[in-house]
């Protein structure tokens, strides 16, 4: 067993559904960060794009915030440039067709109680779990 | 303009505790789905922490017959779990395998400058816009 950072794991997850809950509550949306950044670049709007726009350079302020006021977050990438392009590709395609990533359907949708999220979140984390499996240990 | 301030700030609180859990870091989220190797439990108590405020906090809010400085509430219309969902999410989690970044976190690691984040994020988008073509033909 690796060694869980279970303090700020649990104090993290905290923030990011009170987010989810402020984000709801206030303006009515739901965070879903990968159908957030979607409407950013597809919807022609600019009421839509700003808001979307503001969240996202939030995200970014709010990770940089925490490297200034905190420390410098350990950010291990454990794949080459190739795999990272395929799999962002895979992550951007899948999002779109899927209706949502780990935010949306994760955290907000499984609060909504939703049929649609709870069966997308079990099967991404059943095929990330098969990929990790194949990439490290099926060919070792 | 207040739905800018409120995104701006709420974006802010997410990146901040999308650090603070660590899921910022691809070898954290690939520890999670590691069961084989050495399993890094850390996402799991991400996800409770954040399901313990919404999972009563959400109905709570939709409760309401407005959101506070919006009009309505904007939710998701469909209802039926059918294939593009469930291809979607399987597409999804051998990509979120193969580099332990989901979008949130892919978003927020902007701020560490790295070059395979910024590649990362730009092929995210562009799988995006496939995936419009891709649905619309």
């Amino acid at each position: 067993m690796a060694d869980p950072n279970i303090i700020g794991g649990f104090a993290g997850g905290v923030l990011i559904g009170a987010a989810a809950v402020l984000l709801l509550w206030l303006n009515g949306r739901i965070a879903g960060i990968s159908g957030i950044l979607g409407g950013l670049v597809s919807i022609n709007s600019i009421v839509e794009r700003s808001w979307r726009a503001a969240f996202v350079a939030g995200l970014v302020l709010g990770a940089a915030g925490y490297s200034l006021a905190v420390h410098a977050p350990q950010l291990q990438l454990v794949s080459s440039v190739p795999i990272l392009v395929l799999a962002g590709l895979l992550v951007g395609f899948g999002t779109r067709l899927g209706s949502g990533c780990t935010s949306g359907h994760g955290v907000c949708g499984l609060a909504r109680r939703s049929p649609r999220s709870l069966t997308a979140t079990v099967t991404f984390i059943g095929f990330g779990v098969l990929t990790v499996y194949l990439v490290r240990h099926a060919f070792t | 303009m207040s739905a800018i301030v409120t995104s701006l700030a709420i974006g802010a609180l997410f990146g901040f505790g999308l650090s603070l859990s660590e899921m910022i870091n691809p070898a954290r989220v690939i520890g999670f789905l590691d069961v084989a190797g050495p399993w890094d439990a850390t996402l799991l108590f991400v996800m409770a922490g954040a399901l313990m405020v919404t999972m009563p906090l959400y109905p709570w809010v939709l409760r309401q017959n407005k959101p506070l400085l919006g009009k309505a509430f904007i939710l998701p219309t469909k209802r039926k779990v059918d294939t593009p969902l469930v291809f979607g999410a399987g597409v999804f989690g051998i990509g979120w395998g193969l580099a332990g970044f989901c979008p949130g976190p892919a978003l927020a690691a902007i701020a560490t400058g790295q070059w395979g984040v910024l590649l990362f994020v730009a092929a995210m988008i562009a799988g995006q816009w496939l995936a419009g073509l891709f649905a619309s033909s």
